[in-house]
């Protein structure tokens, strides 16, 4: 008689453990004895690339995702390199990122809070993302860039352009490359007074969401500081897509300028709906009437057409800039896709090396050992002159361009020209700045997860 | 008092939009008993009609311009038009020029075309199946229309612009005695609102003084009768859906130089249509259209920044609220018949 010792209980007890581990999310077990969540192998790294790939920021999105794929691509010793060539920092040398070879997931954030936190957390837990980057909208960005927090991965933020993404809402594990508000505003406003003079009355259109609100006190704030007096403010529904009930009453408030606190769908609208109702021809207060819109797309420039022509706004960058950075990544990008790179394709791009610049340079890959790396780390070639990773904030400070709606274009992608490249130090404001969340703002504690 | 008479016609406008779209739809449950949730993506498949055309009218090729660069330092390679090399400058331009009114006419084959292949194909499987099924199955269908306009044209807006000599303003206060640049309107919005009352007129026309619509308004009070008397009701109710998509196309490619075509634009405007359907009476006509110009005019007063700085947030519920209140009071709707979606 053979006795066995299995027993009924114990397999049970084995298989509900065992089931129980492989239930764990990926970042609590594998390589937990790294100290950090989704610490690599050996051979790859995996990075997640979360773009709104479906939803109204599709087209950015897309942008994102070509960009991505190309920076993996340089980083990976394909093609020309792009900005490897130009990047002021030399540790990059086209074996991956220390030595790893980099390969990536991709996740649809919808342009939706709930969905792209739902996208980031399954390519952290199921893909064994070390790094999480993208977005194109500051709501994303926010609640993406707190669940890296919590999960303890770095998050590398895309076009997000609400003060609160490295203001109130800055977290230890999350940087910025893209410009913000408050620096559209202290860009733009000296060139306003300098094109239309001092004594303006302005009336705001504003989307009624985050990034709304921080655009509208931004530009208020800096408009007013060069004496312009605001004459009303208005909140418009993010839905909405004909603006002439609230373009309408305009003309006839005691304004003299109307800005455009727009993005995406609504900023193509109302400017189209502002042109139509002849507020560019008009007259008021003995001036011509003019209309501004604070951040520009060239993507959403070409959905505005002809509207766009002589508007003032400003722009993170610009495929014209002649610098060697920018030459170099527009022809990798223009090679491989046949048409130059948007403001987003090159901020993500740029964010992905910065990543692996600061991986090589700390030697790790733990999240709070790559944050170290990039906090007051200075760098040059990367398409907008000197730029700063600030420490207190994790927001980069660079020069920022003011542009114009191209009167003449050559082609469907020459509608906007840069009138003046703002020098950083203009744009550069205290951590505590009152619209950056004052002095209750802080990073909190950079959190290297499992 | 100017803001007033600013804010009507803007809510003309806008209801112009809302009856067009409302008075498919009752179309096409007066006629089929279907609740068609897909009634907004064929607004919005008209409005990107306009899209296609103007793209067909400005194909091109290319020719070299050693003269100039592309962004890469080649050189640049210029778009020559067909319809400029076969017709000249100035003719070729024009006709490109024209594109969203020529549409009209691209867009009621097109339009009557989707329009039968969705009632056909799809919801004519669905006629005797609850209501609950016909909604979800062409809210689906309307789902899916929306994913293949933006898998061939993008998630952006695409500009579509109202021919030159209509791209002008009107100083309409003059025409009411106001002093001049008091009351300034966009020409091709005072185009819209007549359209689209042309349109009505036909349609109540057609139903009115031909034998097809007063079959069709037979069928539509007992279709069991009109059956036995020997006449194919079904092929006619067929054809109405066709009508209705191409009035819908029709709004939608007028509409396209006011709000730029976007593949999302269908399932903006198709709640607030329903709602103008049910305030304005099930299977209404007269009530759809009276409701339409009603509801538009109501949203637009309540858009006004006075009003909003008074009731933060009223321009998005206004019509809900009005909704609720007719309803309340006028359970069937402003027109609404005995007996519609009451059993």
């Amino acid at each position: 008689m053979s006795k066995s010792n299995f027993t009924r209980r114990g397999v049970l007890k084995t298989s509900a453990l065992g089931a129980g581990a492989l239930a764990l999310p990926q970042y609590l077990r594998a390589d937990g004895h790294a100290g950090f969540t989704n610490a690599p192998g050996d051979s790859e790294v995996v990075l997640g690339f979360n773009v709104p790939q479906t939803g109204p920021y599709a087209d950015e999105g897309a942008d994102e995702l070509r960009a991505y794929e190309l920076a993996v691509e340089h980083l990976n010793g394909g093609g020309d390199g792009g900005m490897l060539n130009t990047f002021s920092s030399k540790v990059l040398d086209g074996t991956g990122i220390l030595g790893r070879e980099v390969k990536y997931v991709t996740g649809d954030t919808q342009t939706k809070s709930d969905a792209a936190r739902a996208s980031a957390r399954s390519m952290i837990e199921k893909d064994g993302a070390i790094m999480i980057t993208g977005g194109s909208s500051s709501g994303v960005a926010v609640a993406v860039q707190a669940l890296c927090q919590e999960a303890g991965v770095i998050f590398m933020a895309g076009l997000t352009h609400s003060n609160d993404t490295t203001g109130k809402d800055r977290k230890a594990n999350g940087f910025r490359h893209f410009f913000n508000s408050y620096m559209t505003g202290a860009a733009l406003a000296p060139v306003l007074a300098a094109n239309y003079g001092t004594d303006r009355k302005a009336y705001h259109l504003t989307a009624d969401y985050n990034w709304g609100y921080t655009t509208e006190e931004a530009i208020r704030a800096s408009t007013e500081a060069v004496g312009w007096e605001t004459v009303n403010t208005v909140k418009t529904p993010l839905t909405q897509t004909d603006f002439s009930s609230y373009i309408a009453p305009v003309l006839n408030s005691g304004a003299d300028v109307l800005v455009l606190n727009h993005y995406g769908g609504n900023m193509v609208n109302s400017l189209t709906n502002a042109v139509q109702f002849g507020l560019k021809e008009a007259q008021a207060n003995g001036q011509n009437f003019e209309i501004v819109v604070p951040l520009y797309s060239r993507l959403m420039a070409r959905g505005a057409g002809e509207n766009v022509k002589g508007i003032f706004g400003s722009t993170n960058w610009h495929w014209s800039l002649q610098d060697e950075g920018s030459q170099a990544f527009v022809r990798s990008f223009g090679t491989k896709y046949g048409f130059p790179p948007s403001q987003a394709a090159h901020t993500t791009y740029v964010q992905t090396l910065l990543y692996a610049d600061a991986v090589t340079r700390a030697g790790s890959f733990a999240p709070c050992a790559v944050a170290e790396a990039l906090e007051d780390y200075e760098f040059d070639g990367l398409g907008n002159g000197k730029t700063l990773y600030r420490g207190d904030d994790h927001q980069c400070f660079k020069d920022v361009l003011v542009v114009k709606g191209k009167e003449n274009p050559t082609s469907e992608f020459d509608l906007l020209e840069v009138v003046e490249v703002t020098p950083v130090d203009q744009v550069m404001y205290s951590p505590d700045h009152p619209q950056m969340g004052g002095a209750d703002a802080s990073l909190g504690e950079c959190n290297n997860g499992a | 008092m100017d803001q007033i008479i600013v804010q009507i016609l803007n809510g003309l406008d806008k209801g112009s939009a809302y009856a067009l779209i409302a008075l498919g739809l009752t179309l096409i449950f007066g006629t089929l008993g279907v609740v068609n949730f897909a009634h907004g993506a064929l607004f919005m498949m008209g409005a990107f009609c306009s899209v296609v055309l103007s793209r067909i009218l400005s194909s091109s090729y290319k020719v070299v311009d050693e003269s100039q660069t592309d962004f890469l330092g080649n050189p640049l390679q210029v778009d020559v038009f067909y319809v400029q090399d076969w017709f000249g400058d100035a003719a070729g331009a024009t006709i490109m020029d024209w594109a969203v009114p020529l549409a009209i006419l691209f867009s009621i084959p097109v339009m009557i075309f989707i329009g039968f292949a969705m009632e056909r194909g799809l919801i004519k499987h669905f006629y005797k199946r609850p209501h609950a099924d016909q909604i979800l199955v062409t809210f689906g269908l309307a789902i899916v229309l929306g994913e293949v306009i933006k898998y061939y044209f993008g998630a952006n807006p695409i500009q579509s612009p109202a021919p030159e000599a209509l791209s002008g303003r009107v100083d309409f206060g003059q025409w009411l005695g106001y002093g001049p640049n008091t009351i300034i309107y966009p020409m091709w919005r005072l185009v819209y609102f007549f359209f689209s009352a042309a349109i009505i007129a036909g349609v109540f026309a057609f139903l009115q003084f031909t034998t097809f619509g007063m079959v069709v308004r037979a069928g539509m009070a007992d279709r069991e009768t009109v059956g036995l008397l020997g006449i194919d009701i079904d092929k006619r109710f067929t054809f109405m859906f066709g009508l209705a998509a191409a009035v819908a196309g029709m709004a939608g490619v007028m509409y396209a130089p006011i709000v730029s075509p976007t593949y999302t634009m269908g399932m903006d405007w198709l709640v607030l249509s329903f709602v103008v359907v049910v305030v304005g009476g099930m299977g209404s006509l007269p009530g759809a259209v009276l409701a339409g110009f009603m509801l538009g005019i109501i949203e637009s007063f309540a858009s006004m920044p006075a009003v909003v700085d008074l009731l933060p947030g009223i321009n998005q519920i206004i019509i809900y609220l009005v909704a609720i209140v007719i309803l309340l009071t006028r359970p069937r709707g402003l027109m609404g018949r005995k007996g519609v979606m009451e059993d």
